[in-house]
């Protein structure tokens, strides 16, 4: 069956703003769904909110529509691109839902758009519970058992018939308030007794337990011809119980017969048929009990998901690519397997290596939150290694995470007593395996660590034979080639072997490069070499035969940034991206090394190489000697992978790889205070005052010296990791403490001026040794303090003058050539009265670049690639790739608003007493993601950004107002301007007072620690998680972090982030809210595509 | 602890590794297998008789070994090649380990090779001589042994896996049909397959005479896979054309599906490497679908993939070919009428290991028995 010609548009959205579960991987299935739906000659129309992203760039679709996700805006643009149809399984579950939403208010019908790939109708059969059960049922398979139950009798007749454990799970509650584990009949009638108080339908359901289990998942395509086969299987390392996303996951499964796997398939292949999944994608989890084999169907996705992307990488049989394909018409047998070009995509890939994947999470971001892995996902990126084992495959991986408490260490004395250890691991917690390493150097037995953990007893083993690796390194009398190749053939570092002997990494990687001991390259083919890979996609194995082809054309090399993390995510991998294509396009090989499932970046076909590698120094130098031995290779590109190549940069410049774009040094020079100072210094550029200390007592002497408040930090971290403004001296000590404890720090301490009420302001810009081109200057809405990464901003500047950006322009110049910058910069300003103070430089590609990309139509970070391997800005600029003249400090009046909004994760964590963490802005970045909202005034743009980061303003309501005093001045004017628009005004006694005395009537309302009043009258808290409110703005006293947050403003908070209540937390914001809010009240809000923008921008 | 193995190959290439199961010597065909499920159904399957098997999946014996999913009564492999071998097998039905299993019948294997480089080697040369040893450690000296054995073309193994006695596997639930099924190298799970349906089995010696199948009454005829070269394969293959030309229905599976193509005319000839795997995609030319199949053979049928072929006994047309590269998976015949007469394929629906699309395989040879085609 060929491509239907019955439709001739596509409507595809995307999956909005990163935030935990839903990351770049829809990117990677978006962008691959783009290139396949415009090769075969559709007009696309994409949606997406995320500027971030590849797929929203301009040549991926004919109009890209960065707007919204929600019905109301996604209409707009059906209502004015008319597609025949629409795409929506593969930008997970928010695509998903709007779909549903567009289908439920008719506006599918309406305007004649046909779902492909799932319908309405399977897409609530797969998701629903009931129906779905049926299904497993009708199969002739289980789900987990379990009944509703309405009293306590009900309860104890429940557990007669399921057996103990239980879960319960009362219904109705917030956050899963109330549930718990029953393991006898005491716990039980406690916690149901309970539960069924808590619940507001007096209704709890009690299910077998089946935490500790099996859990496997298996990746299903199908097409319109019936043809279904299996893509890959997965087994998670963590037992059921923990999230698939927060697990360790194998690929492809290792402990199944072929008996057990082939019942798994049929009853994938049944599930897929019976909920009718027509064409495309879907995961099936299952639970298997170990002792009995006893199977469980879990649940599936009817759409392309997490799991999708991961087994995409892990196999090379690009599952969003095909689903795509087969969603306009293609049956499986027509379309080719890119990877062999000889045989077709109706197959089932074979691996002949292992994939391991590993999660990042973020918690040292959320001191409060609790940090126990459950079912609820936690993890904000992960890490995927290829090896020819599981035990190398496993410390890559480990290794890939760039946390050194992630690897496993023979360092020091094993711990003396293995009680508390056996007890850690019973807790699935980040880092578990290390603890279960721990264990098994303590002296656990495989019994043991099977009891405590239910990991696999295979998996179990695969860890003492790491361990047995280490002793046998410890033990020998010296690094011999036995000894070495053994220990690499599990996969351990040179770092560890270091650690394990009592070496420096370089002494042994000199030893092992002087044996000759180096890795070999092999190939992701799906097929286990049963045919020629004509795709170079190469993992690292110690093994016998390498297969990196020799090349004549010089090769780039471009680190990758790693594992998504708060700070240093899809943005970066937008920018490596980026340079692929630019590079590529001018006749150099590009080579990609990153170690992200998730990312467009390690596609097979973003590169002309890609190396699936963790981004250590040892992975990357073996990569850059592979390729020496292949070819030419111009140079290495640290520049655009964020802090993670950074990072590298030094060492390998060092190990005599050419570092292209700006030096090594030239990064050392912007990172060191001191050398930064004398820059600063000599361009005669004014910073705020600043000091560096060694020992919490030169901290004391420093911040005296400069006076309070001061920014306090340590040096080389991304995302403002550990940033602190304080005020006073003893939280000063109390920042110290937390930064490292002890009174010597490792890395230095900063200790910057803190500019109270200034105007933050960002910069990317490019240098070529000679000419600055002005990316984009962005102007902070929130004011200095808050971390650029969760600020919002605007672009061009909403308030700041020619003169001011001339200034910027003068002073990013001056900081580029003081330097030595040849490529990216990004600096950041703030405007205090009229002194424009340096804040900070990074010589790199910055989180902006691909909002500045977007908002100025000029592709940056293509640019710097070129730039770096010594193009001139002058010779792109008549290239074409930049503007002929002028640049983003120069756009016309004409040109759009783009507001950048940071997508913060609160909802995603829980204290362990079971509540919200804090939402309150600081100078830590802990935003995952970003939207844009574009159009013609600022007001309407923010509308837009806050409706795409799913806190839409309300048109009218209540609105409550509590602000610190220092911020009572600034909030009276926006405030009565909500007033005059008809919203009601509620406001605690201190800010009701200053409103009244201003002339805007506002309710008191009782505070929380004020207990509810002697009619009954409800603290605000209380009105919250009522829904009474539709807006809140709650400005913090001070900023703290750490310590005792003000308990009444952290309750409002916390419970507005419950309710999904937009909060507004600095009043900057709440003046911007004020603009949008009256922006969606003036008039209709229009859609425009990125495409429709440019002319505007190009001021013709 | 471990031992030192040695890998030779006919052209010279050597691995040197561990020994993994029996030690000793051994020689045969190498050959690779891509299944990354069903080692134990692979080891018992009769037709890798005289061939040493090499894993492209790097984890072997994790499971152990159970009492069920033996595919016949020993493990067949000649040698065995594995890169990662389990330490300790985890499943639920394990009763005891891999490497044991081989130790007890004296199956020698190498372990901790490069496998793929292996397989690519063999992918590129194609299946040839090898040998394991852990005694001659001198590549040049055992590849000397090497070049001493028989190739694998021309050798008529069906004698050496055959059953010795005949046996009936009966019907599960009410009999409807007795099939006679010549053994060639029969897996454990036809038979089964066919029990399930209402058949009696009568599983019977290669070397069986025309005689004593007819004496059984049979409602239709089954030929099963097996190893060695289809070429040496004269008595089935006339027992075959004596019972198509009395009519009877014929269902053949691999090895079978060859007898069954040299019945009709066809030639056979040797693949390069072989299909080995449980991943393989076959088209069936009939409905447009597609199956993904077990395969496991190293010769195939010569046939034209398009058009028919009029033979004594009906219409020969190519049923199902193989996606990857056109071989001949499957064959039809058909009477004057259009009605199926008997019908084979080169791949295994039984599928132990493997998956379960091609079932409908086992119905269809039950519909052709109740003259329902």
């Amino acid at each position: 069956m060929p491509r239907r010609t019955d439709i001739d548009s596509v409507l595809v959205i995307g999956s909005g703003p990163i935030v935990i579960g839903q990351a770049c991987e829809f990117d990677y299935s978006g962008t691959q769904a783009c290139r396949v739906l415009r090769e075969e000659g559709f007009r696309v129309v994409l949606v997406n909110s995320n500027p971030a992203t590849i797929m929203t760039d301009p040549e991926f679709a004919d109009a890209t529509y960065v707007e919204p996700i929600t019905s109301e805006y996604v209409e707009k643009v059906i209502e004015k691109e008319r597609p025949n149809a629409l795409l929506a399984t593969l930008g997970g579950q928010t695509a998903l839902n709007a779909a549903i939403a567009l289908h439920d208010n008719g506006v599918l019908e309406k305007y004649g758009v046909e779902l492909i790939g799932a319908s309405v109708d399977a897409i609530q059969r797969g998701e629903n519970r009931e129906s779905f059960k049926q299904i497993v049922e009708k199969l002739g398979a289980e789900v987990a058992r379990s009944r509703i139950c309405h009293t306590l009798d009900d309860v104890m007749g429940a557990a007669d018939a399921l057996g103990y454990p239980l879960v319960v799970r009362p219904s109705f509650t917030m956050g899963g308030v109330g549930s718990g584990m029953a393991y006898d009949e005491a716990d039980l009638r406690r916690i149901a007794g309970a539960g069924l108080h808590a619940s507001p339908t007096t209704e709890v359901l009690i299910e077998e337990s089946i935490l500790g289990w099996k859990e496997y998942e298996l990746e299903v395509m199908r097409d319109k011809a019936d043809n279904v086969v299996i893509i890959c299987s997965i087994e998670n390392v963590d037992p059921m119980g923990v999230h698939t996303g927060d697990s360790i996951t194998v690929a492809p499964a290792m402990t199944l017969t072929d008996r057990e796997y082939q019942v798994m398939r049929d009853l994938a292949i049944g599930i897929i048929r019976e909920v009718g999944v027509d064409t495309g994608g879907c995961n099936i989890q299952f639970a298997v009990n170990p002792a009995d084999g006893r199977l469980i169907v879990i649940e599936m996705n009817p759409r392309v998901s997490r799991s999708s992307a991961l087994a995409s990488k892990a196999t090379g049989f690009p599952i969003a690519k095909i689903a795509a394909k087969v969603a306009i018409g293609y049956t499986l047998d027509e379309i080719p397997n890119d990877i062999t070009r000889q045989t077709p995509a109706s197959f089932e890939p074979t691996l002949d290596y292992v994939v391991v994947k590993v999660p990042r999470f973020a918690f040292e971001k959320f001191p409060a939150a609790d940090a126990t892995l459950t079912t609820h996902m936690k993890s904000v990126g992960e890490a995927m290694a290829i090896g020819r084992n599981y035990t190398e495959a496993l410390q890559k991986a480990l290794r890939s995470l760039e946390k050194p408490e992630a690897r496993f260490s023979w360092a020091g004395q094993p711990a003396s007593e293995l009680e508390p250890l056996l007890e850690a691991i019973k807790t699935p917690q980040d880092g578990r395996l290390r603890i279960v390493m721990d264990a098994i150097r303590a002296g656990a037995t495989p019994e043991q660590i099977f009891d405590a953990t239910k990991i696999d007893p295979w998996f179990v083993d695969q860890l003492y034979l790491i361990h047995e690796t280490a002793l046998q390194v410890a033990a020998a009398p010296r690094l011999t080639p036995d000894v070495i190749k053994l220990a690499k053939r599990h996969g351990f570092s040179d770092l560890q072997l270091a650690e394990i002997r009592g070496l420096t990494e370089d002494v042994v990687r000199g030893v092992r490069q002087a044996l000759g001991i180096r890795p070999v390259y092999k190939t992701v083919d799906t097929c286990a070499a049963e045919f020629k890979a004509e795709t170079p996609y190469h993992y690292s194995s110690y093994d016998e035969e390498s297969e990196v082809a020799p090349r004549t054309e010089p090769a780039v090399l471009i680190l990758g940034s790693g594992p998504n993390r708060i700070g240093q995510g899809i943005e970066f991998d937008y920018s490596c991206v980026h340079a692929s294509m630019a590079l590529r396009e001018a006749g150099y090989c590009t080579i990609m090394v990153n170690c992200n499932p998730e990312t467009v970046s390690t596609d097979y076909d973003t590169s002309d190489r890609l190396y699936f590698e963790p981004l250590t120094c040892e992975d990357v130098l073996e990569i850059v000697y592979a390729e020496l031995q292949a070819g030419p290779v111009a140079g290495v590109i640290v520049q655009l992978g964020g802090q993670t190549p950074l990072g590298l940069a030094q060492r390998l410049a060092d190990a005599g790889v050419p570092i292209v774009g700006t030096s090594p040094e030239a990064i050392h020079l912007a990172e060191e205070r001191g050398a930064f100072g004398k820059v600063l210094a000599d361009a005669k550029l004014p910073a705020p005052k600043h000091g560096t200390a060694l020992s919490a007592e030169e901290a004391h002497g420093v911040a005296e010296e400069i006076g309070f408040p001061v920014l306090v930090r340590p040096s080389y971290v991304l995302g403002g990791r550990g940033m602190e403004i304080v005020y006073s001296s003893a939280e000063l000590s109390a920042a110290l403490e937390r930064l490292g404890g002890g009174q010597a720090f490792e890395h230095p301490v900063l200790i910057d001026r803190f500019l109270d009420d200034a105007v933050e302001i960002d910069v990317d810009g490019l240098f070529d040794g000679e000419e600055l081109f002005l990316g984009g200057v962005m102007e902070h809405i929130e004011e200095a303090g808050v971390h650029s990464g969760d600020s919002s901003c605007a672009l061009p500047p909403i308030t700041l003058g020619n003169a001011d950006i001339e200034n910027i322009r003068r002073s990013t110049e001056a900081i580029a050539r003081g330097v030595g910058v040849r490529g990216l910069l990004n600096v950041q300003y703030a405007l205090a009265g009229d002194v424009l103070y340096v804040l900070e430089a990074n010589p790199r590609a910055s989180r902006t670049v691909p909002f500045v990309s977007k908002a100025t139509a000029t592709p940056l970070a293509k640019a710097a690639a070129r730039v770096m391997l010594g193009a001139t800005i002058s010779e792109l600029r008549a290239e074409g790739m930049l503007p002929a003249t002028g640049d983003g400090g120069t756009l016309p009046p004409t040109t759009p608003i783009a507001v950048k909004e940071a997508v913060m994760p609160f909802n995603r964590f829980r204290t362990i007493d079971g509540r919200s963490v804090d939402t309150v802005l600081g100078p830590e970045m802990r935003s995952t993601g970003e939207v844009m909202g574009i159009d013609d005034t600022f007001g309407t743009a923010f509308a837009k950004s806050q409706a795409g980061a799913s806190q839409p303003l309300p048109a009218d309501g209540k609105v409550f107002v509590s602000v610190a005093n220092r911020d009572k001045r600034h909030m009276i004017f926006p405030v009565k301007r909500l007033a005059d628009l008809g919203f009601q005004i509620y406001a605690t006694e201190g800010t009701a007072d200053v409103l009244r005395r201003n002339g805007v009537e506002a309710v008191t309302v009782r505070k929380s620690s004020q207990g509810p009043g002697p009619n009954g009258e409800p603290t605000i808290v209380q009105m919250v998680q009522d829904g009474e409110l539709n807006l809140i703005v709650n400005t913090p006293i001070g900023i703290t972090q750490g310590g005792s947050p003000r308990i009444d403003g952290y309750e409002i908070r916390s419970a507005a982030v419950a309710r999904n209540i937009p909060c507004i937390t600095t009043v900057q914001g709440l003046a911007a809210a004020v603009q949008g809010i009256e922006a969606q009240r003036t008039g209709d809000i229009g859609v425009r595509s990125l495409q429709d923008w440019v002319p505007r921008i190009r001021g013709v | 602890m471990s031992q030192p193995a040695l890998l030779v190959l006919e052209d010279g290439r050597a691995f040197a590794g561990t020994s993994y199961g029996a030690t000793g010597e051994t020689f045969g065909e190498a050959v690779f297998t891509t299944g990354m499920t069903g080692y134990q159904e692979t080891l018992t399957d009769p037709s890798y008789h005289r061939q040493i098997v090499t894993q492209t999946a790097p984890h072997i014996g994790n499971t152990g070994i159970n009492d069920e999913d033996d595919e016949s009564q020993k493990i067949w492999v000649a040698g065995y090649v594995v890169r990662d071998p389990a330490r300790v097998p985890s499943n639920w039905r394990a009763k005891r380990s891999l490497d044991d299993q081989l130790k007890g019948q004296q199956i020698v294997g190498i372990s901790g090779i490069d496998t793929r480089a292996l397989t690519r080697h063999l992918r590129e040369r194609g299946a040839m001589r090898a040998g394991i040893s852990t005694e001659i450690l001198d590549p040049a000296e055992l590849l000397r042994k090497v070049l001493e054995q028989p190739p694998m073309v021309g050798a008529d193994l069906a004698s050496e896996v055959t059953t010795f006695e005949p046996y009936v596997v009966p019907a599960e639930g009410e009999k409807r049909f007795t099939v006679v099924a010549l053994d060639l190298g029969i897996k454990t799970m036809t038979p089964k397959r066919m029990s399930e349906r209402g058949i009696e089995v009568h599983v019977m010696p290669a070397t069986t005479s025309l005689d004593e199948i007819l004496a059984v009454n049979p409602d239709g005829i089954f030929m099963s896979n097996g190893p060695g070269d289809p070429e040496t394969t004269e008595h089935p293959t006339t027992l075959l054309k004596e019972l198509l030309q009395r009519g009877k229905p014929y269902f053949g599976i691999c090895f079978g599906n060859q007898v069954f193509g040299r019945a009709l005319g066809l030639g056979t000839f040797k693949l390069k490497y072989g299909h080995r795997g449980i991943n393989q995609p076959v088209l069936d030319r009939a409905t447009g679908k597609v199956e993904i199949t077990a395969q496991n053979h190293g010769f195939a049928v010569d046939a034209p993939i398009d058009g028919a072929l009029e033979t004594p006994y009906g219409t020969a047309e190519v049923s199902h070919v193989s996606l990857n590269d056109n071989v001949v998976e499957g064959l039809k015949l058909t009477g004057k009428d259009g009605r199926l007469l008997a019908f084979s394929v080169q791949y295994h629906p039984e599928a132990a290991a493997g998956p379960h699309d091609s079932a409908y395989l086992f119905d269809r040879f039950v519909d052709l028995m109740e003259g329902r085609n």
